[in-house]
């Protein structure tokens, strides 16, 4: 017996979702993966939809921008992290990039290039100072 | 005025497993990885659509104020289950169960209708429970 109503419907659009986080570096169109959940492609949608809130085709756009994210993080070059990602091409990927994160990649990876150095440079600036005394690890401006 | 949390901690038995299971199980994403002078490790996540709130994988290990014999006590009430300080919202519990059923994660209760709302409830890999329920709970009529 199944768990709750329903359930089969769930564990269809389940296999959908984490199909697209196993293969979105693939070039897979999220609005026809509606084959995977065995559903007809507009039911699929708007189940998709309903469960997760966004449609299929944005959530996957979402996860190759947040890959690209890590990959820009990283270090790695603004063509290689679209690449990479699954995108076709740079400027649809800058464009997406920008709609989500508000800068462009090559900016975004600036940015997190000067906040890890940072990091390394000065660890303690990125631990609350409640943390870090209580654990022993001295802030600016205590003694010795 | 307290306007809001920014950092929680969550006391796991091995922080690179649990660092493992937060991001590749849960989803969530990690944030800072400071290895410490004097030993420690600084490792924190956030939820995946809460980046300005990170959670600390403290270690049960003798460390900073933590003696040999306390930290023993924590690992031990850790693995027995003993803490359970945090509730997750998601967009549906069902289709969160599921997925994280398929990928191993242990629950000690699957998606229950309660008065309020559904509710399950899931182990991390270290033994801590934390409740999940909906964004917008679907109520049961009276």
């Amino acid at each position: 017996m199944e768990p709750y109503p329903k359930a089969y419907l769930y564990k269809r659009i389940v296999q959908a979702k984490m199909l697209m986080d196993e293969r979105f570096t693939e070039p897979i169109d999220g609005d026809l993966i509606s084959g995977e959940a065995a559903f007809s492609h507009s039911h699929f949608i708007r189940l998709f939809k309903q469960v997760y809130g966004v449609v299929p085709r944005v959530y996957l756009s979402n996860l190759r921008i947040d890959h690209a994210k890590q990959l820009l993080e990283a270090g790695s070059a603004v063509a290689d992290a679209c690449l990479s990602a699954g995108f076709q091409s740079i400027p649809t990927f800058t464009r997406a990039f920008k709609r989500r994160t508000g800068h462009t990649p090559a900016v975004y990876r600036e940015l997190s290039g000067v906040r890890d150095r940072h990091k390394q440079a000065e660890p303690l600036e990125h631990i609350p100072s409640c943390y870090a005394s209580w654990l022993g690890w001295p802030q600016k401006g205590d003694p010795g | 005025m307290i306007a809001r949390i920014t950092h929680v901690s969550v006391y796991v038995l091995d922080q690179d497993r649990a660092l493992e299971f937060y991001v590749q199980k849960l989803g969530f994403k990690k944030h800072t990885d400071i290895p410490m002078h004097g030993g420690g490790r600084w490792l924190t996540v956030t939820p995946p659509e809460q980046p300005e709130l990170e959670v600390a994988l403290m270690p049960t290990a003798p460390w900073g104020p933590w003696s040999t014999e306390n930290a023993a006590a924590m690992r031990a009430l850790v693995q027995q289950g003993m803490f359970g300080f945090a509730a997750f919202k998601c967009k549906d519990v069902r289709a969160t169960y599921e997925e994280l059923h398929v990928k191993g994660v242990e629950f000690t209760m699957p998606p229950t209708q309660q008065p309020f709302g559904i509710i399950a409830v899931l182990k991390d890999d270290s033994g801590n429970t934390f409740s999940l329920s909906e964004l917008e709970p679907k109520k049961v009529k009276p």
